[in-house]
Parts: C-alpha cells; sequence; structure tokens
C-alpha cells in the first residue's frame, strides 16, 4: 500500500498542476523543478487548461497487476495546449474513433485500486471532446 | 547440472597482432551463456553460477578480482537482493569485490561498462561480468508489472503503461509520421527467427512468415505477439582483462574497442522527439569515436529488438539509416546475415529471447563468438569488429559496446 | 401548546439564498431494460423505464461528482476558496470510512478552508444536504456551499430494483440570493420511520419492501412534504411553470403529479427516469438540473426528493433573469442524457462488478 505516495501527487492528478519555468516560460508536466528546455530552476506553479490533442495510443491486452480488471485498455500520449506531452489513459470513447490529433479533454477517474481494501487512487485521464464549454 | 546449458566454445589459433598499440585496452578472455528458455527447476544462483562457470572454463581461469553482476529486478520478481555478495559466493569467489548494477533490461551492457572501467582504471586485473535474470519465479500479470516499473512509476506505470505499451506508443507514432502499415516491421522478426532457428540456445527456433504477422494475438496495439520479444530466462557472462594481459592468457582475445553508456529523460513523454533514441546515438557515436571505426567498417550490431519498432529506432539512432528510414534495411533484406549491416545474429531479443538484465550480456556472448569465428550456423563471414547496443526500457539508458578479433 | 400551522415547519432562511450555479453528470453506458427482463423473465415481464444509466469501470460517485461539481463551478464563475461547504449526499460512497467530500474539494480547489461531509439518506440525501447549505448560506455562516446528490445504485441480480437502480446526479452551489440563478422561496422536509428499503451494513445490495415501498412510503411523504410546502407559502400547483419529484421509476412520480394537481407538461423537463433510470441521491436534483437548463426568469419550480427510511425535502425555487446567462456555460444534463452507448447484460455485470474474479 503506497498511501503517502499517491496523497503526495493529488495536486498533479486532480488538477493537472505543473510548473512553469522562472528563465525560459516553458511549462511543465509532469513537474520537475529543473526545466527541461533550459536546466534553470522551476518552481511557479501553473495550473493546465487539460485540453490537448491525441499524440499516440495504445490498447494494452497484457495488462500489469492492479490493471487485469479493466483490460483492455487503452493508454496514450496527450500533446497539451500549453506543450508538454503527458501520459494517460484514454476513457469514454471506442478504440476505432480514434486519431492522432484529435483533441481531447481532461477528466478525473479511477485510476487503480489497491486490492478490495486498500485506497482507490484518482487521477486524470482524457476523452474525446465533450464538454459544452469547450465545443462552444 | 540443471536444464541451462553451456556452449562449449573452442580456442582459436593464435593473435599477437597489434600488441602494443591496445596495451591500454580491455579484452574478453572467456564467454558463457545458458540456454533462454523458461527454466522452472533453476534458481537465479543457478543461472548464474552456469553462465560463469562456462566463462571461467573457456578463459581457463579460476579467480577473478571483481564481479560485477547486471540484473534487473530480482528484488521484486525472485525477492532476492544483494546478488553482488550472493553470486560470488555461490561461484565460490567470496572475498572477491562484487556488486550489482542495475539500468532495467541495459543492466549487463551496464555492467560490463563498470567492469571496463574498473580494468582501464587500473584498480581490477581481471573482472568478471554476469548478466543474469530469473524472469519465471513469479508469472503473468505480476510479471508485467514488474517490468513497468522500469518506467516511470509516478507518471507512466500508474496509468497502466507496459513495457511493450511503451513500444506501441512508439511504434504508432513511427507509423503515423512516416506513413507506413504494421506490416513492414514483420521483417524484423523474420530475420530474428531465421536467425533463432539456427541457434541451440534460442528461446524460439520456429521459422515465422510475413504473411503470418498481422494475424498474431495483439500485446499492446499495434504491438502483437510478434513484434514483442519474449521474457525467458538466462543467464551470460564474460570475463574481461587487460588487453596486454590477454594475449597471454588466451589465443583470441576480443578487445573492447569502445564502451560508452549514455542516459535520456526516463519517461518517453518528456522527450522533445521521441523517435529519435537520443541516448541510444550519443553511447553509439562516443563507443565508435573511441574504437576509430566508421560504419563501413562494422560487420555485425547486435541491438536491443525488444520490439520491432526498437530495431528499426537503434538501426537510424547508431547512423546505420536515416530517421524514418531503419525498416527499408528491413525490407531490403539488409539485416540478413549476408546483408550490409546483419543484426540480431542470434536470434536477438525477438528469437533468443529477452532475459531482461542478462540481454546485454548475450549480446556480447553473441559478438564475440562472431568474432572467434565460433558462431557455426550463424557466422557472419570474416566478422573482424562487430557492435553491440543494449537499451533500457525505450532507450532510457543506452550501452554501446564495439568489439574487435584484433 | 398552540396547534401546529404548516408555517411552523417551512424552513426559509431569514437572508435570502439561491442556486449560484449547478451542473449534472450522467455516464455514458446505457442498459435497456429489455436486457434485464430478457435475462431473468424470458422477456416476458414488463418494463418499468426505457434504459437505465450505467457507469464504466472507472468511475464512481466521487469520480461522477466531480464532473458534476466542476460544471456548477463552470456557471457559478465563482473563487473555489470562497466555498465553506462541500456536502456528497449518496448511498454508494466508495469508502465505508472516509469521506467522498474531501476528494471532491481537493478536485475542484475548496480545500483547506472548508467544511467537508457525507450524507446519507437513502434517495435524499442529496436535497438534505442542500437544505443544510441553504442554512448555511441564510445564516452567514457561508457564502458559498455545494450539495451534491450522486449515486451508482445497486440492484439485486434478478430484482425490481436491477431494471432501474442507475448511475447519475448533480452538484447544486448555493450562495447569496443576489447572485443566484434561481432563488429557494423555501423548503419544507416531511419524515417518519417507515422501513420500505435499507441496506444493512456490509450488505452488497439494499433490500425493500416490495408494494410496501407505495402508498405508505414514497406516496405519504413526497405528497406530505409537497402539500405541507405548498400550504406553508401559500400556493398551488398551478403556480408552478415546472415540477420534479423523485423518480424511482415513471410511473411513481407521474401518479404523485397527477394526485397533486400537476400536469404532464409540467412535469416533462425533469422527468428523466424512463432515459436513464433511478440515479438515487441524483434522482430528484438531476430532474432539478434538467428543469434549470430550459427554464426562462421568473418561472417557478416545485422540487419534492424522497428518500426511504423515509422522508420528502420539497423546495418552492424561483428562476431570475440571470439563469439565461449560465445555462450554456457548461454541459446540460440533456447532452449527457443524449450521449449514450448501448451495453448488454454481460457487459453491465462486468461493469458493476458483479462478476466474482477473486
Amino acid at each position: 500500500m503506497e498511501v503517502s505516495r499517491h496523497w503526495r501527487l493529488q495536486e498533479q492528478r486532480y488538477k493537472l498542476v505543473g510548473e512553469t519555468c522562472d528563465s525560459c516560460g516553458v511549462k511543465l508536466f509532469p513537474p520537475r523543478d529543473v526545466c527541461l528546455e533550459c536546466k534553470a530552476p522551476a518552481y511557479a506553479l501553473y495550473t493546465f487548461t487539460g485540453l490537448g490533442e491525441l499524440y499516440s495510443f495504445t490498447t494494452i491486452y497484457d495488462a500489469p497487476a492492479g490493471f487485469e480488471h479493466s483490460a483492455p485498455y487503452t493508454v496514450a500520449l496527450v500533446k497539451l495546449e500549453e506543450g508538454p506531452i503527458v501520459t494517460a489513459q484514454l476513457t469514454d470513447m471506442d478504440e476505432s474513433e480514434l486519431s492522432i490529433g484529435m483533441p481531447l479533454e481532461m477528466v478525473t477517474r479511477k485510476l487503480r485500486t489497491d486490492g478490495d481494501e486498500g485506497m482507490i487512487v484518482y487521477g486524470y485521464k482524457f476523452r474525446p471532446i465533450f464538454s459544452q464549454q469547450v465545443a462552444n | 547440472m540443471g536444464e541451462g546449458t553451456r556452449s562449449p566454445l573452442p580456442k582459436g589459433g593464435v593473435k599477437g597482432r597489434e600488441r602494443n598499440k591496445h596495451m591500454n585496452d580491455v579484452s574478453i578472455i572467456g564467454i558463457g551463456q545458458t540456454e533462454v528458455k523458461e527454466m522452472w527447476s533453476t534458481s537465479i544462483r543457478h543461472l548464474a553460477w552456469y553462465a560463469i562457470e562456462a566463462a571461467l572454463d573457456d578463459a581457463h581461469v579460476s579467480q577473478v578480482d571483481a564481479l560485477f553482476v547486471g540484473n534487473m529486478a530480482a528484488g521484486q520478481l525472485s525477492n532476492q537482493m544483494h546478488l553482488g555478495a550472493l553470486v560470488a559466493d555461490f561461484a565460490g569467489l567470496r572475498g572477491i569485490e562484487a556488486v550489482t548494477v542495475e539500468a532495467a533490461d541495459a543492466s549487463g551492457g551496464a555492467a560490463l561498462r563498470q567492469a571496463v572501467l574498473a580494468v582501464k582504471s587500473g584498480l581490477v586485473e581481471t573482472a568478471l561480468v554476469v548478466g543474469v535474470e530469473k524472469m519465471t519465479d513469479q508469472v503473468g500479470s505480476s510479471v508485467t508489472a514488474v517490468l513497468s516499473s522500469t518506467l516511470d512509476a509516478d507518471y507512466e506505470a500508474i496509468h497502466g503503461l507496459t513495457v511493450a505499451g511503451m513500444g506501441a506508443l512508439l511504434m504508432r507514432r513511427y507509423m503515423h509520421e512516416y506513413g507506413i502499415g504494421v506490416e513492414e516491421f514483420a521483417h524484423f522478426s523474420v530475420n530474428a527467427h531465421a536467425n533463432g532457428a539456427d541457434n541451440p540456445l534460442a528461446m524460439f527456433r520456429n521459422r515465422i512468415k510475413a504473411e503470418r504477422f498481422g494475424s498474431a494475438p495483439p500485446v499492446a496495439t499495434p504491438v502483437n505477439l510478434f513484434d514483442a520479444a519474449p521474457s525467458g530466462d538466462g543467464a551470460a557472462a564474460v570475463i574481461v582483462t587487460s588487453h596486454e594481459r590477454a594475449q597471454d592468457m588466451v589465443s583470441q582475445p576480443i578487445r573492447i574497442a569502445g564502451s560508452a553508456l549514455a542516459t535520456d529523460t526516463l519517461a518517453l513523454h518528456d522527450r522533445k522527439n521521441m523517435l529519435h533514441l537520443r541516448a541510444a546515438e550519443l553511447s553509439a557515436q562516443k563507443a565508435m569515436a573511441a574504437a576509430g571505426v566508421s560504419h563501413d567498417d562494422i560487420d555485425l550490431f547486435e541491438l536491443h529488438d525488444s520490439f520491432t519498432v526498437m530495431a528499426a529506432l537503434s538501426l537510424e539512432a547508431a547512423g546505420f539509416a536515416a530517421a524514418g528510414e531503419g525498416w527499408q534495411l528491413a525490407r531490403d533484406g539488409a539485416i540478413g546475415r549476408n546483408g550490409r549491416i546483419p543484426i540480431s545474429t542470434f536470434g536477438g531479443l525477438k528469437a533468443r529471447g529477452n532475459p531482461g538484465g542478462a540481454t546485454g550480456m548475450y549480446q556480447i556472448v553473441e559478438v564475440a563468438r562472431q568474432l572467434r569465428g565460433q558462431a557455426g550456423d550463424n557466422q557472419i563471414p570474416d566478422a573482424k569488429i562487430g557492435m553491440a547496443q543494449n537499451l533500457g526500457g525505450s532507450g532510457a539508458t543506452a550501452v554501446t559496446h564495439i568489439l574487435s578479433n584484433r | 401548546m398552540s396547534e401546529y400551522k404548516p408555517q411552523d415547519g417551512l424552513m426559509k432562511p431569514d437572508r435570502a439564498v439561491g442556486i449560484v450555479g449547478y451542473g449534472a453528470y450522467v455516464p455514458r453506458y446505457r442498459l435497456p431494460a429489455s436486457e434485464v427482463s430478457k435475462m431473468w423473465t424470458n422477456g416476458t415481464g414488463g418494463t418499468p423505464i426505457v434504459e437505465k444509466a450505467v457507469n464504466g469501470l472507472d468511475e464512481d460517485v466521487i469520480t461522477m461528482s466531480i464532473e458534476a461539481a466542476r460544471n456548477a463551478m463552470l456557471r457559478a464563475q465563482i473563487n473555489p476558496q470562497e466555498i465553506r461547504a462541500v456536502w456528497v449526499g449518496s448511498e454508494s460512497h466508495p469508502y465505508a470510512v472516509k469521506p467522498s467530500s474531501t476528494i471532491v474539494a481537493e478536485a475542484i480547489g475548496a480545500v483547506p478552508n472548508t467544511m467537508a461531509g457525507d450524507w446519507e439518506f437513502a434517495c435524499k440525501a442529496g436535497t438534505e444536504a442542500m437544505q443544510a447549505a441553504i442554512g448555511f448560506v441564510g445564516s452567514g455562516m457561508a457564502r458559498y456551499a455545494f450539495s451534491i446528490g450522486m449515486d451508482t445504485a445497486q440492484g439485486r441480480p434478478g430484482d425490481a430494483l436491477e431494471y432501474t437502480a442507475a448511475a447519475g446526479g448533480a452538484a447544486v452551489l448555493l450562495g447569496p440570493g443576489a447572485e443566484s440563478v434561481a432563488i429557494i422561496n423555501g423548503s419544507y422536509s416531511f419524515v417518519t420511520d417507515t422501513p420500505d428499503f435499507w441496506r444493512r451494513a456490509h450488505a452488497e445490495y439494499p433490500s425493500h419492501g416490495d408494494r410496501f415501498t407505495g402508498e405508505p412510503a414514497y406516496f405519504k411523504h413526497v405528497s406530505g412534504a409537497a402539500e405541507m410546502l405548498m400550504e406553508s407559502i401559500g400556493t398551488k400547483s398551478g403556480d408552478y411553470d415546472w415540477a420534479v419529484f423523485h423518480q424511482p421509476n415513471a410511473k411513481f412520480p407521474e401518479r404523485v403529479a397527477a394526485q397533486l394537481g400537476f400536469s404532464k407538461e409540467q412535469i416533462k423537463p425533469g422527468l428523466l427516469s424512463p432515459r436513464i433510470g433511478n440515479t438515487y441521491s441524483g434522482s430528484t436534483m438531476i430532474g432539478l438540473t434538467a428543469i434549470l437548463d430550459i427554464a426562462k426568469p421568473g418561472d417557478r419550480i416545485l422540487m419534492v426528493s424522497y428518500g426511504s427510511g423515509a422522508g420528502s425535502d420539497a423546495f418552492d425555487i424561483e428562476v431570475t433573469d440571470k439563469l439565461p446567462e449560465v445555462q450554456n456555460l457548461a454541459t446540460t444534463t440533456e447532452a449527457y442524457i443524449s450521449r449514450r452507448t448501448e451495453i448488454n447484460y454481460a457487459t453491465y455485470t462486468r461493469y458493476r462488478d458483479k462478476l466474482k474474479l477473486s
């Protein structure tokens, strides 16, 4: 059971809180404290909009322990509109409707559970744009 | 002896040329390997010992000064850590310096790199390197979960990404950017299995047909069973010492002409251009520069074909093909034993099998056999210089070694 | 002791309180009632609704509450740090002990200077949280308070409830009347100890009294709360443009509406059970959000929930001029209902964790 480990990542998992580089201004998700681009310190928090597009995807049939019950499921690389690419599952979709470049939006879903009695881990997933405020 | 069979490796003629030129280089004086397969009755310590015993016999030595164990995940797969001491003890080498080196499935190559550094520094005279992985102490989804822990746990594995899924994300993007279909990747597996068929130690010795590629069951779309290298138990070992000593000890020392390790972002999503394996490129360039060789000098390339797309990307990163054209070498037959740049000459990860942290050491042993002229049916004619590149996961660690038989 | 007058029971805050934001959520999967009928009655039994909404494998009351609350926040356009209570009413909280509400509060950015709590009163946990929120805001204790009614309802395989027990619900953010899209004129609760439906601790599925859930339970309490509220405020059914009643099926709300003098037109926009089933704690509140999606300034709405065990909460709600400005700021209830992916009984058993996997 990895309680504190998931707890400490809540801001990122629930709200896509990343960082922005003080020096070159690049947006970072996942946050990494040292800028990926210019190696300057990057501690300023930045909340991403949760909008992005599909960069690559795979539907996983051979699932690891903890994920067997949800297989097959689709994991994607999502290019956020602010720049970074994030790894996340896709939800509320069929694989047949997916195409690279399609617009996606972030939702909060169950990522996994630690067995029947352990904690439930929640976090970001993405789905094809459905929300009205985005479509407008 | 258990199910792991050692390959007897006869010795060739004396070769004493260029004796002084490479005085400070490190050379291989002994090699050993077990079969790659599911060895239910063999423990991790036995696996390591079988490969070590073969290497010691091959080198005609009984004592070494240091042991480097390349292993990926014994702590999770066999609940056994502290392999340096365990293996040294079990092999009757108690007292020597011994540590484990871990870099996912680049552990084997990384362990050799540490041995090269140790011998080259002069602090260690003779070093033993064994890559060992016991994959079958656990089965099914538990093993998949352990392998997933070589990804970024907080940002990749928690989303259910697997190592095969990582390969699939790369493959889908590759197909998208370069406009090719899945069928183009089949040629890599056809080649690997054709070579594996002649390797008695290979996990899979069946030849496969490109036509049947499309009907293989999916592992992580678009990666199917024919794209993905199988996990198996295995161990491979080499003994290294200074080139100067090596020439006095064995008839065919295999010189490590170049050795380099480089890293990239652990997570795929953090790479600016994920189809460019930057660490693989860096380590290949450094190793080639150190060896003073160009692409034309390299007679064979044992690359890390954990997935067919990784073979294409490795060929590109190492400079054998331009970006987006690695797959064409497979289509055009350039990767075959008689091609321009033979790869996976004993079956590669795909057919010989991928025993995790041992894989990199199999590559080294296989290149050494080619350069000694002891590759049997798999022999690349007149092979003089061979390259081995061992990747960790998606290439976050890349270790390149260039071996020479002169 | 003076005789009890309905006005004594009217719950009306000293200062005006209203809805400043609202949002719905319905998962995308639909199980046609005919699938249940095929499985258990060879297709011979009648079906109480057309189909019901089913949550996906990665959804639960918490994830659904988060999306509904985010929709409410999009309409309210307020700083989440000004929220002083996040209350989630449900009978399918994912944890027996550990609040759903803290996770929702964290996700919408309301932590740490807020209350958070989970409510349980069968299907009226959400409206009860609304009444508490009205008190919170009306007393000046809070500027904003969230009340959410959400469920992934459990129905025993083969039971009558399996046709209707559905997933979905709504979030309502209460705040000062001046900022509201709809004012709460008053509320009335009507509660007795009537054991028509329950689920014991650790039991997987609820039990119920079958026809006992009708007259002495649903009808008595819904009518009681509605009549007392209207009497206390001095209104009649004709004074309301719209009405929404708890909807365990299609028949009960239609019948109680008729008994109370409401027309089919008045209840039509809020009657969602034929298309999404009974979303339990979400049922009445998502009917309200469906009405708010189409209501006009000046419209008056009667809302009456029902929770087994048993009780009803009735509300008199009046739409303000601000509603049209926010209606399209977030996904509408109808958009969620129209988004549908039909599943069969086998997929349903998998999604609802009815397969014994270990």
